[in-house]
C-alpha cells in the first residue's frame, strides 16, 4: 500500500518537474505493477519482520559518509532549474529544435526513445525480457494437477461474495484495455508509449485475474502463448532492426524504411513501440502468473496437510474410541 | 545558493533513507523497498537536472519556446523498466527462498546454512 | 557487411535468445545457442584484425552522428575483450548439455540457453558501447540474467547467493547511474569520447570528483575487489557449474575493462591518478585482496569455494598492474584477464566434470580420483600450475609483465609481495591435488569413469591455450600491449 502511496507521490512530482512521460510511467509501474508484485510476494512471505536489527551503526556509518559525498558533490553543481546549466546547452538543443523536421514526432521524448537513442530502449526490452525469463526459470512450476471439483466451486464461491466489484470491473476492463491502446498509438503527440500502454494493458488482465481466479484467467489467456508473444515483441524490435541494416544502412535507421525519411521514422518508431507494447504487457502478465500460481500451489499444499493432519486426528479419535 | 541547490539535498536524503534500508535491515522484502526508494531518488535526480525554469512538458506544441530537457526524461524512463525488472526478479528469489528455508530473514538464513555447512 | 561487424556482435545473441523458445528442445536449443556463440566467435576474431589492420571502427546506431545518438566504438581494446568473452562463452557452452542434464530440470533447459545468449548480449554490449548510459542499460541485461542463472543451482544456497548478488549488483549499478548523471550533469552528453573533450573544462568542480568515486566504487562492486567481495564466492559456488565456469571466466573481466575505459578514456590519465589518490588505494586495495583472499582460499572445505577465493585475489593482481599506471603494468593487467579467462574457464569446467560424475565438489570426495579421473585431474594440475605461475603456462607470461612492470616503476616491494601471493597460490592448489593423487579412493564410493568427451573437448581445449599461449606470447603479448599502448597515446 505504502509503496504504491510512493509511487504517486513520485508520479506527481515527475509532472511539478515536466515530466509527463516518466510521471505516467512512474504511476503504472510504481504505483501499479510493483505494489501489485510487492503484494502478492508477501502474502506468499507472510508480513511478519523479525524485531531485531543488526549493525545499524556499521550500515548508519555507510550511508552518512555515501550522503556527505553526494552533499559535497551537489555544491558545485548548476543550480535548479538554471537554464544556462551545461545539460541544456550540448546534445539536447538538436533534439528540441530539429526533432520535429527530423523524425517528425511532436513528443520529443517519443522521438529521442525511439529514434536517437532506439538501441538503448532495444536494450530496456532485452532487459524487461530478461525478467520474464529469470522469473519463469526461478518460478515456473510443472505441469499442475488437475483441480479437484469441489475446490473449484468453493472458488467461485468465494468470487461470488464480491458480486459488486465484479460487475464494476467487468464494465470497466474494456474501458482499460481500450485506453491501453490509445496510450499505445498516441504516444507520438502525447505522453505515452508502448511501455505504458504494455503495463496498462498487463494491469487490466491483471485485474481479471484477481477477480475471476487464476485458473479462468489462464484459460483465456495461455501462458505458453504470452510467453511466444514476448519473444516475438522482442524479436520485432530486433528485426525492425536489421531490416533498416538489409536496405543498406546502419542498425535501427529508419529513414531507410520508406522513400521519405519522415515517413520512415513514422513507421519505424510504430513498429518499435508496438514490440515494446508486446514484450511489456506479456511479460509483466507472466511474471504475476507465476507469483500468483506460486502462492496457489502452496495454499495447495497447506490445505493437504491439513487436510491429512485432519484425517490423522479423525483416525486417532476413532482408535481412541475403539480403545475405549 | 541554499534555494539553488535544496532539491538535490532532499533527494540525497531520500537516497540515504533508502540505501539505509537495504543494507540495514534483515527482511528480504523489506530489503527490495529500499532498494526501490533508492533507485526511485536517482530518477528524481535526474529529472531535476533537466528540469527548466518555465519550460514546459518537452511536447512540441505552437506558442511555447521553452522545453525542459527531454533526455534525462528518456533515460529515465529506460531506468524505471529496468528498476521494475531488478524488483520483480528480486522478489521472485525471495519467494523461492521463502520455499526452500521457510522464512526471509536475513540472520535466520545465515544461521541455517551455517548449520548445513557444519554438517557437510 | 563488414561494415556491421560491431552492431552483428551484440545483436546476433541479443536475437538469438528469444528464438530458442522456438526451438524448445533441449538437444535442438543447445546446438542452435553453439552456433550463435561460434558465430559471434569468428565476428570478433574478423574485428580485431580489422582494428588492428586499420584502427578503430565507429559504428552510429540508428545513423544518428555521436553525441545525439549512440555509437559503437571498437578499438584494441575492446576487440580484444569481445575475443576473450566470446571464445570463452563459445569453449563453455560445448560442454553444456551433459552439464545440466544432471544439474537441472529438463522444463528449465530452454530457459538456460536463453539466459546465457542474454548474459553474453549484456557482456558484448558493456565492452563494444561508446556511450556512457548505453554502459547502465547492457549492464543490468548481463547482471539480471547473471542472478537468475546463479538462482538455478540446485542447492537452496544458491538462492541467497543470487539474492546477494542482486542487493549488491543494483546497489552497484545504481551507483554506477548516479555517477553518470552527474557527468551529464556537468557536460551535458552522454558519449564517451565527447565526455572526454568536455570534462577537462569542469573537471576541478567538486561534481566531477564525486561522480568519479561513485563509479569507481560501483564498478568496483561489480569488480568483486576486496573488500566489496562478498557476494561473490556463494554464488560461485552453488550456481550451475557452466554458469560458474561462463560467470568467473568472463563476469569480472567486463567490470575490470569499465575500470580501465572510464579512468583512462574518459576522465584521462592526468585526471584519475593524479587528483585523487587512486592509484595508492587500489594498489593497497589489491595487495590486501591477494593476501586476504588467497589465505581464506587455503581453509575452504568446497574445491569451488578455494577457485572462487582465488579468483579474488586474481582479481587483484589485475587491479595491482592496473594501478602501477603504466603501459607496462596495464598490458600487464590486459595480459592476465586473457591468461586467467582461459585457466579459470578451464578449472570450473574440469569442477563441472567432477560434479557430473560424483555429484560433489567438496574437497574430501576428490580422494583418490587422480586415478579415476585422469584427464580431468590432469587438467586441474595443469591449470593449477598456470593459476601459480610456473613457466611454460600462461600464468607465468602475466605475472612476469607484472613483475617487470612493477620493478619498471621501481616498486620493489609490490615485486616481493606479488611473489609471496604465488606462494600462497601453491599452498591451496596443493590441497587438491594432495586429494586427488596421494589419498586412496573414498572407502565405500563406487568407482568412478572418466568425464564424458563433451566435457573433456573443452576442457582440454582450454588447457591445450593455457600450455600454448604460454610458450608462444607473441599473439597475446602483442595485442594486449598495442592496446595498452593506445591507452597511453603511444603510438607503436
Amino acid at each position: 500500500m505504502l509503496t504504491g502511496i510512493y509511487g504517486l507521490l513520485s508520479a506527481c512530482f515527475f509532472v511539478v518537474l515536466d515530466a509527463v512521460d516518466v510521471a505516467f510511467t512512474e504511476a503504472s509501474v510504481g504505483a501499479g505493477i510493483s505494489g501489485l508484485l510487492m503484494l502478492a510476494a508477501i502474502t506468499i512471505t507472510g508480513r511478519k519482520e523479525a524485531p531485531k536489527r543488526h549493525k545499524p551503526f556499521l550500515a548508519l556509518f555507510v550511508v552518512l559518509v555515501t550522503g556527505s559525498m553526494l552533499i559535497y558533490g551537489t555544491l558545485d553543481m548548476p543550480y535548479f532549474g538554471d537554464p544556462e546549466a551545461p545539460v541544456h546547452q550540448h546534445v539536447a538543443p538538436r533534439y528540441i529544435h530539429d526533432s520535429m523536421e527530423e523524425v517528425g514526432v511532436p513528443n520529443i521524448v517519443t522521438s529521442v526513445l525511439g529514434s536517437y537513442r532506439a538501441f538503448d530502449t532495444l536494450g530496456e526490452v532485452a532487459v524487461i525480457f530478461t525478467a520474464g525469463i529469470g522469473v519463469l526459470s526461478l518460478l515456473s512450476l510443472p505441469r499442475r494437477r488437475k483441480k479437484i471439483k469441489s475446490e473449484e466451486a468453493t472458488e467461485e464461491q468465494m468470487h461470488e461474495r464480491h458480486m459488486v466489484v465484479r460487475i464494476v470491473s467487468k464494465a470497466l476492463i474494456p474501458f482499460i484495455l481500450l485506453f491501453a491502446l490509445y496510450v499505445q498509438f498516441h504516444g507520438d503527440f502525447g505522453p505515452g508509449g508502448g511501455f505504458q500502454a504494455g503495463v496498462i494493458f498487463a494491469a487490466a488482465i491483471i485485474l481479471y485475474t484477481m477477480l475471476f481466479g487464476l485458473d479462468t484467467a489462464k484459460k483465456v489467456f495461455n501462458p505458453a502463448l504470452i510467453q511466444l508473444l514476448a519473444a516475438v515483441g522482442l524479436l520485432l524490435y530486433a528485426c525492425v532492426g536489421v531490416v533498416s541494416m538489409l536496405n543498406g544502412a546502419n542498425f535501427l535507421d529508419y529513414n531507410v524504411l520508406a522513400d521519405d525519411p519522415v515517413s520512415g521514422q513514422h513507421i519505424g518508431i510504430l513498429l518499435i513501440e508496438l514490440g515494446v507494447g508486446i514484450t511489456v504487457a506479456s511479460v509483466m502478465l507472466s511474471i504475476f502468473f507465476n507469483f500468483d500460481g506460486r502462492r496457489q500451489a502452496q495454499a495447495e499444499i497447506q490445505a493437504e496437510k491439513q487436510q491429512s493432519e485432519q484425517e490423522q486426528k479423525l483416525k486417532g479419535e476413532q482408535d481412541v474410541s475403539r480403545t475405549l | 545558493m541554499f534555494l539553488g541547490l535544496y532539491n538535490y539535498w532532499i533527494v540525497v536524503l531520500l537516497m540515504m533513507i533508502g540505501f539505509y534500508i537495504v543494507i540495514a535491515h534483515g527482511n528480504l522484502v523489506k530489503k527490495l523497498v529500499g532498494l526501490t526508494i533508492f533507485q526511485t531518488s536517482v530518477f528524481i535526480f535526474y529529472i531535476t537536472v533537466g528540469m527548466v525554469e518555465r519550460g514546459s512538458a518537452p511536447i512540441i506544441a505552437e506558442g511555447i519556446s521553452d522545453y525542459s530537457n527531454p533526455l534525462p526524461h528518456v533515460l529515465i524512463l529506460t531506468a524505471i523498466v529496468v528498476g521494475i525488472a531488478t524488483t520483480a526478479l528480486g522478489l521472485a528469489l525471495v519467494i523461492r527462498i521463502k520455499e526452500a528455508y521457510g522464512c526471509v530473514e536475513e540472520d535466520e538464513i545465515q544461521k541455517q546454512d551455517q548449520l548445513s555447512e557444519d554438517e557437510s | 557487411m563488414l561494415a556491421h561487424l560491431p552492431i552483428l556482435q551484440v545483436v546476433v545473441p541479443l536475437i538469438a535468445a528469444p528464438l530458442c523458445w522456438f526451438l524448445n528442445r533441449s538437444k535442438l536449443v543447445w546446438i542452435f545457442a553453439l552456433i550463435v556463440c561460434a558465430v559471434t566467435c569468428v565476428n570478433s576474431i574478423l574485428l580485431l584484425i580489422e582494428v588492428m589492420k586499420s584502427g578503430t571502427i565507429i559504428y552510429e546506431l540508428g545513423g544518428w552522428e555521436a553525441p545525439w545518438g549512440i555509437e559503437y566504438r571498437i578499438d584494441k581494446l575492446n576487440a580484444f575483450l569481445l575475443l576473450i568473452i566470446s571464445t570463452i562463452g563459445t569453449v563453455v557452452l560445448f560442454a553444456a548439455n551433459t552439464s545440466i542434464q544432471k544439474e537441472l530440470d529438463e522444463d528449465r533447459h530452454t530457459l538456460f540457453y536463453s539466459l546465457y545468449l542474454l548474459s553474453l548480449t549484456g557482456m558484448f554490449g558493456i565492452v563494444a558501447t561508446g556511450d556512457a548510459f548505453n554502459v547502465f542499460v547492457f549492464l543490468e541485461i548481463s547482471s539480471l540474467s547473471a542472478y537468475a542463472l546463479i538462482g538455478l543451482g540446485r542447492d537452496r544456497r544458491a538462492l541467497w547467493a543470487a539474492y546477494q548478488y542482486l542487493i549488491m549488483g543494483t546497489i552497484g549499478a545504481t551507483f554506477i547511474l548516479i555517477g553518470i548523471g552527474m557527468l551529464y550533469q556537468m557536460t551535458g552528453t552522454l558519449n564517451m569520447s565527447d565526455l572526454a573533450t568536455r570534462l577537462v573544462d569542469v573537471g576541478h568542480t567538486r561534481t566531477v570528483f564525486v561522480a568519479f568515486a561513485f563509479l569507481i566504487v560501483g564498478i568496483c562492486l561489480k569488480l568483486a575487489l576486496f573488500p566489496l567481495h562478498l557476494w561473490l564466492p556463494n554464488a560461485y559456488a552453488y550456481a550451475p557449474s557452466i554458469v560458474t565456469a561462463f560467470l568467473a571466466a568472463t563476469a569480472t573481466k567486463v567490470a575490470v575493462y569499465l575500470l580501465i575505459r572510464f579512468t583512462f578514456t574518459v576522465f584521462g590519465i592526468s585526471f584519475s591518478f593524479t587528483s585523487l589518490p587512486l592509484q595508492s588505494i587500489l594498489m593497497v586495495l589489491g595487495l590486501v585482496g591477494v593476501f586476504a583472499a588467497s589465505i581464506t582460499a587455503i581453509y575452504q572445505q568446497n574445491v569451488k569455494h578455494i577457485l572462487a577465493y582465488s579468483s579474488i585475489a586474481q582479481v587483484g593482481y589485475m587491479i595491482i598492474g592496473y594501478s602501477i599506471n603504466t603501459s607496462t603494468g596495464v598490458m600487464a593487467t590486459l595480459l592476465h584477464l586473457f591468461n586467467h579467462a582461459l585457466m579459470k574457464g578451464g578449472l570450473f569446467l574440469a569442477l563441472g566434470a567432477v560434479m557430473y560424475r560424483i555429484g560433489s565438489v567438496q574437497l574430501k570426495q576428490f580422494q583418490g580420483l587422480g586415478r579415476e579421473m585422469p584427464l580431468t585431474m590432469s587438467a586441474i594440475v595443469i591449470g593449477g600450475l598456470s593459476l601459480i605461475g610456473v613457466p611454460l603456462t600462461v600464468g607465468f607470461v602475466s605475472k612476469w609483465y607484472l613483475l617487470v612492470a612493477s620493478v619498471e616503476a621501481g616498486m620493489w616491494p609490490v615485486a616481493v609481495l606479488i611473489l609471496l601471493g604465488s606462494l600462497l597460490a601453491i599452498v591451496y592448489i596443493w590441497r587438491i591435488v594432495e586429494m586427488a593423487y596421494f589419498k586412496p579412493p573414498l572407502p565405500g564410493r563406487e568407482a568412478v569413469k572418466e568425464a564424458p568427451w563433451t566435457f573433456l573437448v573443452p576442457i582440454w581445449i582450454l588447457v591445450f591455450a593455457n600450455i600454448y599461449f604460454g610458450i608462444d606470447t607473441r599473439l597475446s603479448v602483442q595485442v594486449a600491449q598495442a592496446a595498452s599502448q593506445s591507452l597511453f597515446g603511444i603510438n607503436p
